[in-house]
């Protein structure tokens, strides 16, 4: 160690002569810098949870969140966060999340993984020919032009565009038991 | 030479100065209003997610809401959550147009939001050997986590038992007031996140206008039962840097009535030691002194 | 709020309410769900402003009130009722606002009796069919178009004049009861006919004012004591808070949430505030209005642009079976002749453009036959019963967990273990997703996993930082979020499965000449892509749902939109939020550089308006009811409206203004119609049309209560309730009954600030877990005393329909109530938890039955009797066999509870 940084010399010239203050700061307290100053990017977004909306400010490093807060400019939160929205952090980025897509068979015990690109085939011939067995032209003689074997719940924590691309793709597919948490 | 710590401190009144910054920002703090803390632990989770401090288990303790229990290494903002069978004292947050209403179902739920004192003479840094927990340049007091050894001298020595030292790590935690948020001029997690600006941030100065205001108000709305805690700088720790207003007495809230620097009697001690330390070296010079040829 | 003011949702904004002298919060636990929005509450009362809190429980919400108002659960409408009572009586109504803006001097039709007159019923009760003919509920001088709610009814009504008028056959039958019922979040429009007759004196026996008056006359003071436990000393003051801090110097504003809706009677708990909003003059103003207070980021926006069987975007309704329906005959039935749903031709017209494009042309009816029907109702618990009888077969669960989060939640498990397919979306493994391997079904022995036919996928959802797309928050604000970062590995947004699993099932079946498979082959399905995973660009759709003229160019407005399909919308309420090609909703103007109500953060529809009906502000001259309470304004000299907000008023047409005979539409409309939306342009405090349950509320007692209803001795149920006898969905027996005593004490489940709804973005955190880590119930100390339960101890709750355990915290804050008599101990019970997660605990929902509003089809889960003892439940097939055991001894069979008229 540099002679200069002896806690005894620093209290000296310092003037801290208790030791308690500016003459013990450790280099690595001298360095802090909080990961809100060093981001790379500031991205603004809306908290995912209820529906007051409050803004949030997502701080990225190396293309990873780092800190998730509130927006002070937003006239609604204006900065303030709830302790769901304050956990936005460890919602986006805990270790809960899963990233793999899993597969059940029929009256299997256990999950396999399955990659993306074959699950989504899967799920489209599932869609296709759900879709063939239980077309229904006409109800009692009238004119129905639907599928009743293919039903959806979820919504009201999606955006709007995701809802708007459901509603879209399972009106064209005849599918009407489209619902949401709005009911629940 | 051997200086009396506080003596600086004395002379200047304020603790950055007595530490030996020179041109530092002014002194900074909390004021936790609790007569309008809704009890979200928003502070709790913020504080965390901000200090990366570790859950701290998973507890129901049926103690009302709080099943974080206190402060400690892993919670460094707690909220306190109280019952009482009680008829008088809303939290009433303005001069309601009848004056304060009473409580219609003579009960009465107080929430706190608690947090280390950063007390103005703080026992925990004078008790610390290695320099680890130090008065920073707002005059808060911070444990460097690269120098602390826990050794735990610091633990016993808080009047209000707020530092603690960490399972499997050893080392002593605290609230740090968000020590490098500061320095960029952003204010501390917890204050950032309150919904309702129960936990305010600012220099001590502003707070401690704004508390007497707020103090002034409740008492003209009826609300005799509110006081500040922790804002007189004549008290037992020479007044905290983290002060409340509270709506009951400080036991009800689990705080120390009338808490006291542990290392209060240090200066006179100091003043032996050195008196001592005089003679000591009196009776060294005057042996060297008697060896001289 | 469809039903009596034209659109479905709030009709303020959160910061308004800072504005209010007085804040009325009941159904909702404001602070504890909507914390950061509670800052403008206390605002409000950092301004000196009453806060009255009615609530079964003292919550962190009561604690801030100043008035809190314990109340028996499931009586909201006998405690609103008797404050409408109470207005009338004292002649505390704002006189000069209700005789301008509200039907009350309209006089209503000689058919129409009321529950007064039948005896706890309306008039049009079919009992075979379970429903209403709301024929006799019209004003006098012919039907009025709901501008929301069941326009179905209409339909009929219309086609029915059709026939007489033209002859021919016979078109369709009556279809009230077995369709899809009514929505109670429409945005509407309505037409009256021209001859709507009206009392300004309010005299008029027939006019709305005096049926109103005698309607509530019954609910007195001694009667909501009796009803609701309330004292009438604390009622009174209740009703005279409210009265003033109404009127033309001070606002009263509401917030509501799903204390209210979760009903078999919800929708009318809401109209009964409706009704007090709009005779104490606090619509359209600032400091006042109805805040619906919804619990998800954009249960709004999925209203509005719905994920919903019932609706189209815009609040469109869904197309019923009818023979030889064509677009002429939809539109008929479902658009008016006077308001802004006289444009409903140019709304469907450029939706369906937007969806099948250069296909949707005048010679097919612009594809119209592409829309599938409905047939009765399809909602979410239906599609349940279709499940376990195996009609629906494929399921999609999309960021939703009913294993936990719906109504009687061994049905929903059951239901999907009756599936052939099964596809789970979400961050974690939440109940939803494993239900066949460790559901507490796989525990009682009643499902074998190797039994379960089910093919389960679970694909990893993308979270908000890693997308873009906006949210509709709780006050019809659209706000955008942007995309941080890319989500990791196979985690993706829903806008990336929906488009990306459309376009495999399009190229799977493209060269398809299947008439089937049209509708999907020609939908307009070419979003851009981009970054590394192909994400379809959310602008992209957010320009399509806001529409483009013929040349492809933004639209402004939805007076923009033409009948002729020379444009294209996806959602004619959002028309604008992309006006000249900027995303509004992503507009940031930091709130400190704007007006209070900073009209340039954001866009909320409709116009960006954040007041709506805001033409009531001012008198019927167009002057500020008062200079405190100034917002909108007509001004002279500029010939317009002027003041704080976007007018929802035609800007330029005058306060004197009476439109010319045949008008049609907006034109239509009069100078003081403020409520825009409406048929006849009023506030409607009677609903001629748009409810299935009645033109007016009644207080009826829940599905499950061990109380007689005391305000309709002969009627104990909503007549018209959703009700479903099922083995896994037995109802209770009414009081006075045998076995009623066997489920003495109410339920009620709600939200704790420290997690979210079902649990999936709570309880899998360790940060919220370890706030609240266990399920637990809220007993008095009276209830624990009475049932030997201890503090921290555990207890077993138990229903016809479920056993669960939870913790037991003994608190005052759960007070017993003095109801007819006796004492009603309440059991509080929060609904977040589940088998899986970090933080875990059995669900609440597993004692819920399924009973539902039969307007908006939302589950009773506010109010339900139960049994409660100590000690923990019993394990494997022992916890059926308890259930079981309830169900003998209370002597339930499937008729119990299913009757439609009766006292008991």
């Amino acid at each position: 160690m540099n002679i200069a940084q002896w806690p005894v010399r620093r209290q000296r010239t310092t003037g801290d002569v208790s030791g308690r203050g500016v003459a013990v700061k450790s280099s690595k307290t001298e360095r802090l810098t909080p990961r809100i100053a060093d981001a790379d990017e500031v991205v603004k977004s809306v908290c995912p949870y209820c529906a007051v909306g409050c803004g949030q400010t997502v701080f990225v490093r190396d293309e990873k969140v780092v800190q998730i807060e509130g927006d002070p400019d937003s006239p609604v939160s204006r900065g303030r966060l709830c302790p769901k929205g304050s956990a936005s952090l460890q919602l986006t980025t805990g270790e809960a999340r899963r990233y793999e897509v899993l597969h059940r068979r029929p009256h299997a015990t256990d999950w396999e993984v399955l990659d993306l690109e074959t699950a989504m085939d899967m799920v489209a011939e599932r869609v296709i020919k759900t879709r063939r067995e239980t077309w229904q032209w006409e109800q009692d003689g009238k004119r129905v032009r639907r599928t009743m074997g293919i039903a959806s719940l979820g919504g009201a924590t999606l955006d709007n565009e995701e809802n708007y691309l459901m509603k879209k793709l399972y009106t064209a597919l005849g599918a009407i038991q489209i619902e949401n948490q709005a009911r629940i | 030479m051997v200086a009396n710590p506080f003596a600086s401190l004395l002379e200047h009144g304020d603790p950055a100065t007595a530490a030996g910054y020179v041109d530092h920002p002014p002194r900074m703090g909390f004021f936790t209003d609790t007569s309008v803390c809704i009890g979200c632990k928003a502070c709790e989770v913020a504080c965390k997610e901000w200090n990366h401090v570790p859950e701290g288990g998973l507890q129901f303790t049926g103690m009302s809401y709080d099943n974080t229990v206190g402060l400690g290494a892993d919670t460094w903002r707690h909220v306190a959550f109280i019952e009482q069978r009680k008829r008088v004292g809303q939290q009433v947050t303005g001069a309601a147009a009848d004056g304060a209403a009473p409580a219609e179902s003579g009960i009465r739920w107080l929430m706190a939001s608690d947090v280390c004192k950063h007390c103005t003479h703080a026992a925990c840094l004078d008790v610390c050997p290695t320099g680890a927990l130090f008065r920073t340049e707002f005059g808060t007091v911070v444990v460097q986590e690269d120098v602390c050894n826990g050794c735990g001298y610091c633990i016993p020595a808080c009047p209000y038992g707020v530092i603690d030292q960490r399972h499997g790590d050893g080392r002593a935690w605290k609230c740090t007031l968000c020590y490098d948020r500061l320095g960029v001029g952003a204010e501390p997690a917890c204050a950032k996140a309150c919904p309702t600006d129960s936990i305010q941030f600012g220099t001590l100065e502003e707070l401690h206008l704004r508390a007497d205001r707020r103090l002034a108000q409740l008492h003209g709305a009826g609300v005799s039962d509110a006081r500040l805690y922790g804002r007189d700088p004549d008290d037992g720790v020479g007044g905290d840097g983290a002060f409340f207003l509270l709506l009951d007495e400080p036991e009800v809230y689990g705080l120390p009535p009338d808490p006291i620097v542990t290392t209060r009697d240090l200066p006179a001690m100091w003043r032996r030691v050195a008196t001592a330390a005089a003679l000591v070296a009196g009776t060294v010079a005057v042996s060297f002194t008697r060896k001289a040829p | 709020m469809g039903t009596s003011f034209g659109r479905g949702g709030a009709t303020t904004f959160q910061q308004d309410l800072q504005n209010a002298d007085c804040i009325l919060i009941e159904g909702s636990n404001m602070a504890e769900c909507h914390p950061v929005g509670f800052q403008w509450v206390m605002e409000a009362k950092a301004r000196g402003a009453t806060l009255v809190h009615v609530d079964p429980r003292y919550t962190r919400t009561s604690a801030l009130a100043d008035i809190h108002v314990p109340i028996r659960v499931g009586t909201d409408i006998a405690f609103l009722g008797g404050i409408v009572n109470y207005v009338i009586e004292h002649d505390a109504y704002f006189h000069d606002y209700v005789v301008a803006f509200t039907n009350a001097p309209t006089i209503v039709g000689e058919e129409f009796k009321d529950t007064e007159d039948l005896d706890g019923v309306f008039s049009g009760l079919d009992a075979d069919q379970r429903s209403y003919d709301p024929a006799s509920w019209q004003y006098e001088g012919g039907p009025v178009q709901a501008a929301s709610g069941q326009r179905e009814q209409e339909f009929d009504e219309k086609l029915r004049e059709r026939e007489a008028q033209g002859g021919g056959e016979k078109r369709h039958q009556p279809s009230v009861a077995a369709a899809g019922r009514g929505e109670s979040h429409g945005s509407g429009g309505a037409s009256v006919p021209a001859s709507v007759k009206r009392d300004e004196t309010l005299q008029h026996p027939r006019c709305v004012f005096q049926i109103v008056k005698r309607h509530f006359s019954r609910y007195t003071p001694e009667l909501v004591e009796q009803v609701c436990g309330i004292p009438q000393e604390l009622f009174l003051k209740v009703c005279r808070t409210l009265t003033e801090n109404s009127g033309r110097e001070r606002t009263t504003a509401m917030a509501y949430a799903v204390g209210w809706t979760q009903h078999s009677v919800g929708v009318q708990y809401i109209r009964t505030a409706a009704i007090l909003q709009l005779l104490l003059g606090n619509m359209g103003r600032p400091g006042g209005g109805i805040l619906a207070l919804r619990g998800h980021a954009s249960i709004q926006g999925s209203t509005d642009i719905p994920t919903l069987y019932n609706l189209l975007p815009g609040y469109i309704p869904m197309p019923h079976a009818h023979q030889d329906e064509d677009l002429d005959m939809f539109i008929e039935g479902a658009s008016t002749e006077k308001g802004y749903w006289g444009g409903m031709r140019s709304y469907m017209v450029s939706l369906l453009k937007a969806w099948w494009g250069p296909h949707a042309t005048e010679d097919n009816d612009f594809c119209f036959d592409y829309l599938p029907r409905l047939t009765g109702s399809h909602s979410t618990y239906e599609t349940v019963m279709a499940q376990l009888d195996g009609e629906c077969k494929g399921y999609f669960v999309v960021g939703e967990n009913p294993a936990v989060g719906s109504a009687n939640a061994a049905m929903q498990r059951l239901g999907m273990a009756n599936l052939d397919w099964l596809v789970v979306r979400d961050f974690s493994l939440i109940e939803s997703a494993t239900w066949w391997k460790d559901g507490p079904e796989i525990e009682t022995g009643e499902l074998q996993t190797e039994d379960i036919p089910t093919e389960v996928f679970f694909f990893p959802a993308a979270a908000h930082t890693e997308k873009n797309g906006s949210f509709t928050n709780t006050q019809r604000m659209l706000q955008w979020h942007h995309a941080a970062v890319e989500p990791a590995a196979d985690a993706r947004s829903e806008l990336w499965f929906y488009y990306h699993l459309g376009r495999i099932i399009r190229e799977k079946l493209a060269g398809s000449t299947d008439e089937m498979d049209r509708p999907v082959l020609e939908l307009q399905w070419d979003y851009p892509t981009e970054g590394a995973v192909a994400e379809p660009s959310a602008e992209a759709v957010l320009a399509e749902i806001n529409g483009w003229d013929a040349e492809g160019r933004p639209l402004a407005s939805y007076e923009q939109l033409n009948e002729d399909g020379s444009t294209a919308c996806g959602c004619w309420i959002y028309c604008g939020v992309y006006t000249t090609g900027v995303n509004q909703a992503a507009r940031r103007k930091p709130g400190q550089e704007q007006s209070w109500v900073a009209p340039e953060w954001g866009w909320a529809w409709p116009a960006n308006r954040r007041i709506i009906y805001n033409r009531a502000s001012a008198d019927r001259e167009g002057k500020p009811w008062s200079e405190r309470k100034a917002y909108i304004w007509w001004d002279d000299e500029e010939a317009k409206w002027v003041g704080h907000d976007v007018p929802d008023f035609d800007p330029a047409k005058s306060p004197w203004h009476r439109p010319p005979a045949g008008a049609t539409g907006a034109e239509a409309l009069a100078g003081d119609d403020a409520f825009v939306m409406q048929g006849d342009g009023k506030g409607w405090l009677y609903v001629p049309s748009g409810l299935t349950d009645g033109p007016l509320p009644a207080h009826y007692e829940p599905q499950d209560s061990p109380f007689p209803n005391l305000v309709y001795p002969h009627q104990q149920r909503n007549p018209v309730r959703q009700v479903f006898s099922r083995r896994h969905n037995r109802y209770h027996p009414g009081p006075g009954q045998p076995g009623s005593e066997i489920f003495p004490y109410m339920l009620t489940t709600y939200r704790l600030t420290e997690h979210h709804t079902a649990g999936g973005m709570s309880r899998w955190l360790s940060y919220l877990s370890e706030l609240q880590p266990e399920m637990f119930c809220e007993v008095s100390p009276e209830l624990a005393a009475e049932r030997g339960l201890e503090h921290n101890g555990w207890a077993t709750v138990i229903t016809a329909r479920g056993v669960i355990e939870a913790r037991v915290m003994v608190t005052d804050r759960v007070a017993p109530l003095e109801v007819q008599g006796r004492m009603l101990h309440q059991i509080g019970l929060p609904y977040h938890w589940g088998p899986n997660g970090y933080a875990k605990g059995d669900a609440a929902n597993e004692l819920a039955n399924i009973s539902l509003d039969p307007n908006s089809h939302i589950q009773e889960v506010k109010a339900m009797s139960g049994d409660i003892r100590p000690g923990r439940r019993p394990r494997g097939a022992a916890r059926t066999a308890l259930v079981e055991e309830y169900i003998r001894r209370a002597g339930i069979t499937p008729e119990t509870g299913m009757e439609v008229r009766g006292g008991r």
